[in-house]
């Protein structure tokens, strides 16, 4: 019954640059964390420099939606990935500038001496990273099942934020000469947590975009 | 060269007709005059008129359009509207084979079940020999009239809850009116040329007559008599009646125009 | 801190529409059309394969799907239009208002009085405009008086949205109207004998973009009175104009559902490949 449409070509193109505008966002947390644990400057600037590119992507794929949605009329499953692309595209814009705040808090962690629980963070980066890529491998092959475990495994991050969040705020008490470093590092636990939200919300447009159910605000994120 | 060759077949065309009424005014105007309108036929040498052949004639196509019309539309209604299937496919061959008698045939007929039995030749067995020649000719144009209104018009009214019956009175007949009318008026110029018919009906009169039991005049009948007469007189006076003819039959051309100028 | 954020907010509970049906609203009415295994069949071949579909009252209810899927042939059984055909049959129930249309006895002159119909191509009599919407009244011996018929074809026009555009010649031909204003004029036409159903066979499908958007918003305004099912070709306009669509395939019909349901997320893949454009 199928047959070849223009449109499919239209929908194909999107998809691939919202999965380049995913790629690149992947990159810029990965290598954010790379400069914040291995106190590399360069590649946290790189970071910095890459986000114009990040945020040209993000427009371009707002103005294919929304020319699909005018001149394409998309209905049913179609119009059910345009809008998630839309949604989703500022989504990923987002994330990739919190890894530039992450950038940004290594360049300057980069400018003194390093702290001990910069490690701690690693498991969480490690995690967020592991929830985003899942998460956009859930939207390519439309995999709700998949966009469920992620929203589910977003709890594992908030713990992990919590233990830190204690650990450093009994830091600042016991060494209050490294507060400032400290503080430093809980606003980097706080963007990884925030990325683990916004990894959330793509994978609950993969469900919408896949099932039609909204389950935003819906599903279960007690701990 | 496609239009140059269609250009003088059309100019042949309406060039002998151009040339058939003016040869027929130029032989006829001569003889002409109000007298000879209304007068009645006088002996050779004593002038005369053929105006008891106009009343006749007109009686006639009366007669002919009182029978001939309802009952020709009466069948195209019935073949557009009502009949289907294997009746409905043999009427309309009947009368496409109807149309197609030489009207002498109609003639002979009319004159063997009308004529004998009365005994005598009449205006009655004319008008009846006119309407089968027009009946066949109503019925096909009505169908085809019929048929051009379209069926969404009648889905439309059926579905206001109008019987069969009244959508066929009171939306298709007259949306189909003015085509109708025109068919008739064909008809009518049709029959009003016919003389064959007539020779053994209505026969012709020399006298002014409106009975219907007796024989009556006709311009037609009457032309043939005076043609074939020895008469240079009544050469003339058939020439006269020629286009007093021709005129009328015009004249029924002009009204069927001006009846067709649609009004909605 | 986001623990504390969560148990702060409360739920919010967002209706969820079922897809089998109708809102809850709609539910609460009862049924003006009930179809139940209907079959139809022309001559020998079977154009209609079992069709169960309830219509709620003053509802829109549209029905899509290719050429000669069936939509208009369903359509046209719900005022028994199909009679006219001969050599047709239908086998099964189409209740309206609870009463079978199709057992004997029915009489065929008032279930078309009841189920008005406007067709794909406008079809005014060549009479005048007054004519044309008085012509069910006259037939149907509703007005007693001429001066009531000439109001209920006022208001006919004015419910029809052309009483403005008309009003200074009703006694012009209705054929000097414009192809929109026609079809409105047949709209008025079906109004003026108030029946209960109207039915819309592509009512729209030769007129341009500005007369089809007025018949669009006069189709929205008159489903406060009537139950209007529309056949059409073009999906928008039943996305713009229904609450409820069906949606017909090779005589059967596919699915049912509300129309935003039908056109983000359909239930079957059939629907969603006819809606998204996939089929060959």
């Amino acid at each position: 019954m199928d047959k070849h449409r223009h449109l499919d070509d239209e929908l194909s193109l999107l998809r691939d640059r919202v999965l380049l505008l995913g790629g690149e966002t992947e990159r810029a947390l990965e290598r954010a964390m790379f400069a914040l644990t291995e106190r590399d400057t360069a590649v946290a600037n790189e970071v910095l420099d890459n986000d114009d590119r990040v945020d040209l992507l993000e427009v371009e794929i707002d103005r294919q939606c929304i020319d699909i949605i005018a001149l394409r009329q998309p209905a049913a499953r179609d119009l059910r990935f345009v809008i998630s692309v839309a949604k989703m595209a500022p989504v990923l814009e987002r994330i990739a500038d919190h890894a530039c705040n992450i950038a940004r808090a290594a360049i300057d962690l980069n400018n003194e001496p390093e702290v001990k629980p910069v490690h701690d963070l690693s498991p969480m980066a490690a995690h967020a990273l592991s929830m985003l890529r899942a998460a956009l491998d859930a939207f390519t092959s439309g995999d709700a099942e998949l966009a469920r475990e992620v929203i589910k495994s977003d709890s594992e991050i908030n713990n992990l934020y919590n233990h830190i969040f204690h650990r450093l705020i009994e830091l600042m008490v016991t060494e209050p000469s490294t507060a400032s470093r400290d503080a430093r590092l809980l606003f980097v636990a706080k963007h990884l947590e925030r990325i683990g939200d916004y990894v959330t919300d793509i994978c609950e447009l993969t469900v919408y975009m896949t099932e039609a159910a909204f389950i935003k605000h819906y599903h279960q994120r007690s701990n | 060269m496609m239009t140059t060759l269609t250009a003088l077949c059309t100019f042949a065309a309406v060039g002998i007709l151009l040339l058939i009424l003016a040869y027929i005014s130029w032989r006829g105007v001569g003889s002409l005059s109000f007298r000879f309108l209304i007068d009645s036929p006088r002996p050779v040498g004593e002038g005369g008129g053929i105006g008891n052949a106009i009343l006749g004639s007109l009686v006639l196509l009366a007669l002919a359009s009182a029978l001939g019309l309802p009952i020709g539309i009466g069948v195209g209604v019935y073949l557009s509207e009502i009949g289907s299937g294997r009746l409905a496919a043999g009427v309309r061959f009947i009368t496409d084979t109807l149309t197609g008698i030489p009207s002498i045939v109609t003639g002979v007929f009319v004159y063997a079940i009308v004529v004998l039995p009365m005994k005598h030749f009449s205006a009655l067995s004319g008008g009846i020999a006119l309407a089968l020649v027009m009946i066949p000719i109503v019925a096909r144009t009505t169908e085809e009239m019929l048929n051009l209104v379209p069926h969404s018009l009648r889905e439309g009214a059926l579905a206001l809850g109008a019987p069969q019956w009244r959508v066929t009175l009171g939306v298709v007949l007259p949306a189909a009116a003015s085509g109708i009318a025109t068919g008739a008026m064909l008809a009518i110029a049709r029959v009003s040329g016919e003389t064959a018919p007539l020779l053994f009906t209505a026969f012709g009169s020399r006298f002014f007559s409106y009975y219907l039991d007796q024989p009556i005049a006709s311009l037609t009948v009457l032309i043939y008599n005076y043609a074939i007469s020895p008469y240079d007189e009544w050469h003339a006076q058939a020439w006269a009646a020629t286009l007093v003819l021709v005129t009328l039959i015009l004249g029924i051309n002009i009204v069927v125009r001006i009846l067709t100028r649609r009004r909605f | 801190m986001l623990a504390s954020m969560q148990t702060a907010t409360p739920k919010i509970e967002v209706p969820q529409r079922k897809s089998e049906a109708p809102t809850t609203e709609d539910q609460r009415r009862e049924a003006k059309v009930a179809v139940r295994d209907l079959d139809f069949f022309y001559g020998k071949s079977q154009a209609l394969h079992g069709i169960s579909l309830e219509i709620p009252e003053r509802i829109v209810m549209a029905f899509i799907g290719p050429s000669g899927c069936g939509k208009s042939t369903f359509l046209r059984t719900l005022n028994r239009m199909n009679d006219v055909i001969p050599n047709t049959r239908a086998q099964g129930e189409v209740l309206i208002d609870g009463h079978d249309i199709y057992i004997a006895g029915t009489d065929v002159v008032e279930l078309r009085r009841r189920v008005g119909m406007v067709f794909q191509k406008s079809n005014p009599f060549p009479k005048s405009i007054f004519e044309n919407v008085a012509y069910g009244l006259r037939i149907n011996r509703v007005t007693k008086s001429s001066s009531e018929l000439s109001g209920r074809v006022e208001q006919a026009l004015k419910d029809a949205a052309l009483w403005e555009e008309v009003k200074d010649r009703l006694k012009s031909s209705a054929l000097s109207l414009s192809g929109g204003q026609q079809q409105r004029l047949c709209i008025a036409r079906a109004l003026a004998i108030r029946p209960e159903v109207l039915l819309m066979d592509e009512p729209a499908s030769a007129l341009d973009p500005i007369a089809t958007s007025k018949i669009e918003e006069l189709i929205f305004d008159l489903k406060k009175h009537y139950t209007i099912v529309i056949v059409t070709h073009n999906m928008q306009q039943a996305a713009r104009v229904s609450d409820q669509t069906a949606f017909f395939l090779l005589g059967k019909l596919i699915e049912v559902n509300t129309t935003e349901k039908m056109f983000t997320a359909p239930n079957e893949r059939l629907t969603e490949d006819y809606i998204t454009g996939r089929f060959g």
